[in-house]
């Protein structure tokens, strides 16, 4: 790095990620043990193959494969004629075998990429590879943090659960680039039926980080590998969250910019995330690669699988779809955009556009009911089994039964607030429109009762009107229509 | 057999990463097992190659769930349990 560079603070951030993804099978990746763990008692979901005991054998969960080969084709991968698993030696009480079962130097994925916006400009990242492997089981550290604690206890119910390991290119050069990617690869994984994001740690990330000279990157936003390879890079761990990676590598760009702005040197180290002091600390060196003595698993015999990629289909992805929207039903990218965010919300989408004027249904389901629910910090799959609901409250919008605005200001507030269904909220709060006779009579009542509006009205005063307007609308509860009120008034008064 | 083949830093290194703690003696005697064990390969690159069988390849099972061990099989072999855990020394 110049002197100039970092006088001036032009520098620049290179970030490449590790993301751990859990897959959603119904078991295991080398054993039958079901995946559905949830909330069950501690060591319940295990194996003599999970445990490590004596003498058991791994065999390949065929589930798993399809998803890797999937996530393969989703990110634009090759699939090699011919895949193998490695060990990976550690001494750690998490996996009971010692080692873990995992892939080295023939991942099921190699050189992919995946697109994606930050703040509307699109952008894309190289995958490098993507691999199987088991997870460990969890640890819980009693009486203390992980080097104070008095003593550990082991659950192996997540032990060998399939995660495939994605491993990006050092494309990022900001962390906001990271969050923005990272809740595209969710969104991705989610269509593909092959990731559930609401379970807890499906998905964790170490992060690697360095500051270059930013004369290094050239016009098309690439650094040479040596300039990398010089750079003193820190590897940020336990990372768990788009929003953890987002702060956690501000942090660190933070941290490691202000080191050499006073002259000192970044040193290449792993680094741990605490997520509650919001802060990345020093961790104790760890093995170095050759330690972990990766050797091949002769208990499974190779994957021959690229045929797969032509024989397994995957659904339409965020992309294509959100383009779909746009010329299907008329949407703007923004709009397609929102209503595409997750597989659920398109769905849903689809379902009330099929029914009710696309242009509604888009406001219905991207402005009014997604609002309503990011203003209490609720998801759409919160309201899943309430969907018909909202189809309800939608159709008696579309059938004018009652005015957009009570249908979102009140209707759709006190489903969400009090969980009534719509029909019991129009009818306890008298919002069904009412009917054309009694307009008709609240208007003639408001004439008569208010002579000097009416007089004010002929002199040619715009104010006269809209009060009139107003005292009709208060007869009737704001259940009439203003600009019918406004038409009556005037076919009764010229 | 040779101690030059192995030395015994790299005896302690691999006991370190298998977090076993080995005194003197026992490095000094591993140190030459090691050479020992390293020796037999040898030997076994002597035989001739025989006809292997078909190599195989896509073993696969389906992705449905058997039965797990209970709670009490599945702890049977630990030494220390807490609530249907294992329970093992602090491990940083």
């Amino acid at each position: 790095m110049t002197a100039k560079a970092v006088e001036s603070g032009d520098l620049a951030t290179v970030i490449g990620l590790e993301v751990h993804v859990q897959l959603e099978t119904e078991t295991k990746i080398f054993c039958g043990c079901s995946t559905d763990v949830e909330d069950d008692e501690p060591n319940t979901h295990t194996c003599p193959v999970c445990l490590g005991l004596p003498g058991a054998l791994p065999v390949l969960n065929e589930g798993a494969v399809e998803a890797a080969v999937k996530i393969g084709k989703a990110i634009d991968a090759d699939i090699p004629e011919e895949t193998t698993f490695h060990r990976k030696n550690y001494y750690y009480p998490d996996l009971p075998k010692n080692f873990q079962i995992t892939q080295y130097d023939a991942p099921i994925c190699q050189d992919g990429e995946l697109e994606f916006s930050v703040e509307g400009q699109r952008t894309s990242v190289g995958i490098r590879r993507a691999h199987l492997e088991e997870d460990p089981g969890s640890l819980q550290h009693k009486g203390g943090s992980i080097d104070t604690a008095d003593y550990t206890l082991v659950d192996y119910n997540r032990a060998g659960t399939p995660l495939m390991e994605i491993v990006t290119r050092p494309d990022f050069r900001s962390p906001d680039e990271v969050r923005a990617f990272l809740a595209k690869l969710e969104e991705v994984l989610e269509y593909l039926g092959v990731f559930d994001a609401t379970r807890d740690g499906s998905l964790r990330v170490d992060a690697n980080l360095s500051i270059v000279d930013a004369e290094e990157v050239s016009g098309d936003g690439t650094i040479d590998a040596s300039v990398l390879e010089d750079a003193n890079r820190t590897e940020v761990k336990n990372i768990s969250s788009h929003k953890g990676a987002e702060k956690a590598l501000a942090y660190e760009e933070t941290r490691q910019k202000n080191a050499i702005s006073r002259g000192r040197a970044v040193e290449q180290e792993t680094r741990h995330w605490d997520e509650s002091k919001g802060i990345t600390l020093s961790m104790r060196s760890k093995e170095e690669e050759k330690d972990y003595r990766y050797f091949r698993e002769a208990d499974l015999p190779p994957l021959r699988v690229s045929h797969w990629k032509d024989e397994i289909p995957i659904p339409e992805l965020p992309d294509a779809r959100r383009e779909r929207f746009q010329s299907e039903y008329g949407l703007s990218d923004e709009a397609a955009s929102k209503l595409t965010s997750t597989k659920q919300v398109a769905d849903f989408y689809e379902d009330v556009a099929e029914q009710f004027d696309p242009d509604l249904a888009a406001t219905w389901v991207a402005d009014n009911l997604l609002g309503e629910l990011n203003y209490r910090d609720m998801l759409l799959t919160d309201v899943a089994d309430r969907f018909d609901e909202v189809t309800r409250l939608v159709e008696l919008v579309a059938e004018e039964e009652i005015t957009a605005k009570n249908a979102r200001e009140t209707v759709l507030r006190s489903m969400l607030d009090d969980e009534l269904d719509p029909d019991t909220i129009v009818e306890q709060e008298g919002l069904g429109k009412t009917g054309e006779d009694e307009v008709a009579a609240a208007v003639t009542e408001a004439i008569e009762e208010n002579p000097d509006a009416v007089e004010d009205f002929h002199a040619g005063e715009d104010g006269a009107l809209n009060f009139l307007v107003g005292q009709v609308m208060q007869k009737t509860g704001g259940s009439a229509d203003p600009g019918q009120v406004n038409q009556l008034l005037r076919d009764e008064l010229t | 057999m040779s101690d030059s083949v192995v030395d015994p830093e790299e005896v302690r290194h691999v006991a370190d990463l298998a977090r076993v703690d080995l005194d003197d003696a026992a490095v000094e005697r591993f140190t030459e097992q090691f050479a020992d064990i390293l020796a037999y390969f040898e030997t076994l690159d002597e035989v001739p190659e025989i006809e292997r069988e078909e190599e195989l390849a896509n073993v696969m099972r389906p992705d449905e769930a058997h039965e797990c061990l209970s709670q009490e099989e599945a702890l049977r072999n630990a030494a220390e349990t807490e609530d249907g855990f294992f329970k093992g020394p602090r491990v940083s």
